[in-house]
């Protein structure tokens, strides 16, 4: 039988995949260009039985997602740009007392209130470095519209199996543009549910470290009573002063990402063999790229593409595999240079050329390819 | 003597809190005189007369001395980010509504930095019951002035006295939709069990002001002999209980506070709102 | 067809401009056998003010998503017309409405011009269909989907007492194209 095939927007994808993956939680709070998962889910959750609130702010609206995952529920929240500033210290805690949640952030353009209803990809370091402390981040990045559906499942399977926060950052174009999606059937794609502790429940940690991620309990729920707290903790989960434990929590939750970069880590690459011109994007970006690298290959320049799914852990080796090719790195995004930083960082003694734009347009093909020429 | 002894001789047994505490969390944090103590154990002692069990219980909190009750107590417990105690709880009430979740809190947490979700909540009606440990003075940071410090008081941020007007967390809670609205002591403690009990079988948001005394901070800087001094200055000089109100005349009840269930009334709770809106959308 | 097919709807926001570039774009993608990427850009007021939708068509996956050069504009407000005219191809198509645009571009493209708004009010009594008329209008111009395929999916988001509003809306748009085309 043929797949059901609908044309949909990007954050219409976006709900359908969480959906999909399981989620039964939402909490959230009204911001554009994201609005359309939260009113979409406020339709759909109730028919499951799921629960949606919408909170006071956005700083509650994360922490009721965290709670709400603790209550054993698959969780979701979605801003944009200034709202997520605001669930900075939310991620925070979810990444120390490791709390699955999944965090949707549809990049619009800043900084502060910026350009509400314009296109933007200048929240990339801030996945990264918006929090405080040093914490575990995996952000992945969807170009298209059926991409914002498996990738929204995908975060959902990589926070209940990592036991931490997941973001899917996407820019307003492929949130609010349409493509025909097919919505896959039970079975098609992986779901991921998070362990669930085995042992008496007299003997259960919820950090315990001789898990690599130790299996998390639900509130009120087998009678596993247990503490979380944001404060640096033991193997029971309660606050330490233990230099020792207070080190190796720190490594630990960075280690749960290092540990794992192959099941985490997702690219797609195209023509990459030969490419002495790497073009690397993502979002929307990576769209205009992909026509910008087509057109360059016809005129027979040796360009290739590069374009992360996984963002956040970054894709560090393969970009080191790449510059041993490469002659130059092309990175267009919508900000002042962002992306580019880290290509630089695992590109040494590479130029890296920045394309960039924060005028609320997209860098249109016409732009990159103009680029690829001055290089071939 | 043995609780069975002491039945015998028709004395009262010593209340066993020890199946409500963690092992091995004692001692607590709070200071010598502190209030907060006589809060936890009336706190457990009502929740012994209504007869719940650990399970049963989630306890959440912020951050601040009032918000280390968690860690001590053998519940469902999480300890959260300053001010943001009460919109976790709603997420865990939300995603298991079975559970009855109590919220510690203090003046600072609850009224400054959690003053928007304190409102919101009570506004929703929720089912929790909100335990606000009123000291007027940010305690673990070091004494600072709070929404309820009284003008002219002395903190370590107010060195020629608090001048901001201060919050009625009371009048506040009933203003803002909670359905029960009462004020205890850590003086009357009687009062106190019975007024955390009534709250908690309330069903709906309950917010419980207990007026405490941090003689460290607030009562050095304040010319406070000592806690006990507090304790009567403040809570008991300082209070009048609701019963006794048309009883008194005008000028005993000058500058006092009330004390007892403020205000009680039924209102539809928010998660059995939620459950219709499941029913309605599955219709 | 060529690998890539624009088409851009612009008027002020409230003419239904966003909602006719969805109806063509799944008028390719799910009623017809081809793929289709719609997307667009408003302001933050959701009526008044320049708007646009615009919708890919091809054979073939579509990466970028906007226009690049587009084979068919409609415009339904002189605003609107200035402003996005540009690119245009030289063999493309300009569809105005003759009520609010005026002052037509220069340029190699071809011209076609309809009172849209007028015939929704006079004929159908119904300004709302205007943007069903210029679909019937654009798919008989264009040929770049079938009236078979615009039918389905217009009527797929119609509610039922509007069924036969907006069928007729469509109709009065495929017969004045050809008109249209006649003429020139």
């Amino acid at each position: 039988m043929a797949k059901v095939k609908r044309f949909m927007q990007g954050n219409e994808a976006c709900a359908e995949g969480a959906l999909y993956a399981g989620c039964n939680f939402f909490a959230g709070y009204p911001i554009t260009p994201s609005t359309e998962i939260a009113e979409i889910l406020g339709y759909q959750l109730p028919k499951i039985g799921g629960k949606w609130i919408q909170m006071e702010d956005e700083i509650a609206s994360i922490a009721a997602t965290i709670g709400g995952s603790l209550g054993g529920c698959k969780a979701l929240t979605a801003t944009s740009g200034p709202g997520l500033s605001l669930k900075q210290e939310g991620l925070g805690y979810a990444a120390m007392a490791e709390i699955p949640c999944v965090i949707i952030n549809v990049m619009r353009g800043g900084p502060s209130t910026g350009y509400p209803t314009g296109p933007s990809q200048s929240d990339m370091m801030t996945a990264k470095w918006g929090t405080h402390g040093d914490h575990p981040v995996i952000a992945l990045t969807p170009s298209t519209v059926p991409e914002i559906l498996t990738e929204t499942v995908r975060a959902f399977n990589l926070a209940e199996k990592y036991r931490m926060p997941v973001f899917v950052f996407y820019d307003e174009i492929v949130g609010h543009m349409r493509e025909p999606v097919e919505i896959p059937e039970p079975g098609d794609l992986e779901i991921v549910d998070r362990a669930k502790p085995t042992c008496k429940p007299e003997d259960y940690k919820p950090y315990d470290s001789n898990f690599e991620i130790a299996p998390l309990a639900a509130y009120g729920k087998d009678g596993y009573r247990f503490h979380v707290t944001g404060l640096n903790h033991g193997d029971d989960g309660f606050p330490t002063n233990d230099s020792k434990r207070i080190d190796q929590g720190c490594r630990s939750i960075m280690a749960k990402i290092e540990n794992n970069l192959d099941d985490i880590l997702k690219n797609e690459t195209v023509d990459m063999d030969d490419a002495e011109i790497v073009l690397f994007a993502y979002g929307s970006t990576a769209r205009s790229a992909s026509f910008a690298q087509r057109k360059a290959r016809e005129k027979g320049i040796k360009a290739g593409l590069f374009r992360p799914l996984t963002m956040w852990p970054f894709p560090e080796k393969a970009i080191r595999e790449a510059a041993k090719k490469a002659k130059v790195f092309i990175v267009p995004e919508m900000n002042l240079g962002q992306m580019s930083l880290e290509v630089e960082r695992c590109a040494p003694g590479i130029e890296v050329k920045g394309i960039n734009r924060v005028d609320g347009e997209p860098i249109n093909p016409a732009q990159i390819l103009e680029c690829i020429e001055k290089y071939k | 003597m043995t609780a069975e002894a002491a039945k015998k001789q028709k004395l009262s047994v010593p209340f066993d809190y020890s199946k409500y505490l963690r092992g091995g969390k004692l001692p607590h944090i709070w200071c010598p005189g502190c209030g907060h103590g006589i809060i936890l154990k009336a706190l457990l002692r009502a929740i012994d007369k209504i007869g719940l069990t650990n399970d049963e219980i989630c306890m959440v909190s912020g951050i601040g001395c009032s918000s280390r009750t968690p860690g001590y107590v053998d519940f469902n417990t999480m300890h959260t980010l300053h001010g943001r105690a009460l919109s976790y709880a709603t997420g865990i009430k939300m995603a298991n509504p079975d559970l009855n979740l109590i919220v510690t809190t203090g003046d600072g947490d609850a009224l400054a930095i959690g003053g928007n979700h304190f409102i919101h909540t009570c506004r929703r009606n929720i089912d929790m019951t909100i335990l606000v440990y009123s000291n007027s003075i940010y305690g673990m940071t070091g004494g600072q002035f709070s929404p309820t410090t009284p003008e002219g008081s002395k903190t370590s941020t107010s060195p020629y006295g608090a001048m901001e007007p201060n919050f009625d967390c009371c009048e506040l809670a009933k203003a803002s939709g909670a359905t029960f609205v009462a004020r205890a002591t850590s003086y009357h403690v009687a009062e106190l069990e019975r007024t955390i009990k009534a709250a908690i079988e309330h069903k709906g948001t309950s917010v419980v002001e207990i007026l405490d005394q941090c003689p460290i901070y607030f009562g050095r800087q304040n010319k406070y002999k000592s806690a006990s001094h507090m304790m009567e200055m403040i809570e008991k000089d300082g209070t009048v209980s609701v019963k006794q109100v048309d009883k008194l005349p005008p000028e005993k009840l000058e500058g006092k506070l009330l004390r007892g269930i403020l205000h009680q009334v039924e209102g539809e709770e928010y998660c059995d709102k939620y459950a219709k809106i499941i029913e309605k959308a599955q219709d | 067809m060529a690998d890539r097919y624009e088409l851009r709807f612009s008027g002020s926001g409230g003419q239904g401009m966003i909602l006719a570039g969805i109806i063509m774009a799944e008028a390719a993608s799910i009623y017809g056998d081809k793929n289709a990427v719609q997307s667009q850009s408003y302001g933050p007021e959701s009526r008044g003010g320049a708007s646009k939708a615009e919708v890919v068509i091809s054979d073939d996956a579509i990466d970028y998503p906007k226009a690049t050069a587009i084979d068919c504009m409609l415009a339904m407000t002189q605003e609107a017309c200035t402003k996005y005219h540009d690119d245009i191809k030289d063999d493309g198509i300009l569809l105005v409405d003759t009520e609010l645009v005026h002052e037509l571009p220069k340029g190699k493209f071809k011209i076609y011009e309809f009172p849209i708004i007028e015939t929704a009010r006079e004929e159908l009594g119904k300004v709302i269909v205007a943007n069903i008329i210029s679909l019937g209008l654009m798919t008989a111009l264009t040929k770049i989907v079938s009236e078979k395929a615009i039918t389905d999916a217009v009527l797929s988001r119609v509610p039922k007492p509007f069924l036969e509003l907006n069928e007729k809306a469509l109709k009065i748009g495929f017969e004045r194209a050809k008109e249209l085309k006649e003429k020139k």
